[in-house]
């Protein structure tokens, strides 16, 4: 089951990658664009069919490594 | 004195910081990350690099490596342990120092000297330095953003974990890089574990462009 843990930096915390790909957007002409977050997607293949164990797995390895909870929120998704 | 320098995959600042140790007439031993036990040390670095190419996050997977359980269990013990920039980053993301660290706000990596400010010397690390002292060493980061919620912080300068500020050359707070309070190092509650995002072992001799890096790190030989 591929689940996808879906990273970004908490509300507040200033995202400088967000706000250089918004001045870039609104360069190009997509002038309407007013705000930018950049975050990242880890898509992790885990060998079950049990959805909800998946989701506590993900869920388990967001917390010990793959988001930092002093500056970074996650989100869950499974994907197939 | 005898220092443990760790090395990890992508650690490249080793060999300057065992040098920098040497010339203060400490005796350095390399101490690779795959070791797990660290033996009669009295004090360990960190040094900077970019261990395990700053995949995830900086410092978020050197955390994992067998030695850093040693690592933790040596400043657990009261042990002194010095984190420099991606040493820094380790022990934020090991929970040893309080906070994280962000993207340089203006995203660039900053490599330069830069002036820093004595916030408070009542610990091992600055005591041969005053408060208020001004000392010009090297940065070389991309995220040295430090970050750290409001009430943890105010917890930190109640207990004097605040130690360095960056400023410019008369002291007037001078922020390179987005950081909080302009803070550029600090310390734990108990007084043994230092993180800085500066160089003090690239400011080392006169000729490489100063030596206040010298009275820094001979802190832990007094």
């Amino acid at each position: 089951m591929r689940v996808a843990v879906i990273v970004h930096l908490k509300k507040g915390v200033l995202d400088p990658q967000g706000k250089a790909v918004l001045h870039a957007l609104n360069t190009l002409g997509f002038e309407d664009v007013e705000n930018v977050r950049v975050g990242k997607e880890i898509l992790v293949d885990i060998n079950t069919k049990d959805r909800e164990k998946a989701i506590k797995e993900a869920k388990k390895m967001a917390d010990e490594l793959l988001a930092n909870p002093v500056i970074e929120n996650y989100e869950i998704e499974v994907k197939e | 004195m005898k220092v443990a320098v760790v090395v990890f995959p992508g650690t490249n600042c080793d060999r300057d910081t065992k040098w920098a140790f040497e010339k203060i007439g400490a005796k350095a031993d390399f101490i690779w990350h795959s070791e797990e036990k660290l033996d009669n040390y009295d004090l360990v670095v960190l040094p900077g690099g970019f261990s395990y190419g700053d995949y995830l996050r900086s410092g978020a997977i050197a955390r994992f490596s067998p030695i850093m359980k040693a690592v933790s269990e040596f400043a657990n013990k009261g042990g002194y342990v010095l984190g420099i920039c991606n040493g820094f980053q380790i022990l934020l993301e090991s929970h040893l120092l309080p906070g994280a660290m962000t993207r340089n706000e203006n995203l660039h990596f900053i490599s330069k000297f830069h002036h820093l400010k004595v916030i408070n010397n009542e610990n091992k690390f600055l005591q041969n330095l005053n408060i208020g002292d001004i000392v010009n060493i090297p940065i070389a980061h991309a995220e040295g953003n430090y970050k750290v919620d409001e009430n943890i912080l105010q917890d930190m300068y109640n207990n004097g974990q605040v130690i360095l500020k960056y400023c410019d050359k008369d002291g007037n707070e001078l922020n390179p890089n987005g950081s909080i309070d302009s803070i550029a190092g600090i310390c734990n509650k108990n007084k043994n574990v230092f993180g800085l995002m500066p160089h003090p072992e690239r400011a080392m001799q006169s000729i490489l462009g100063g030596i206040d890096g010298i009275k820094m790190i001979q802190g832990f030989i007094k």
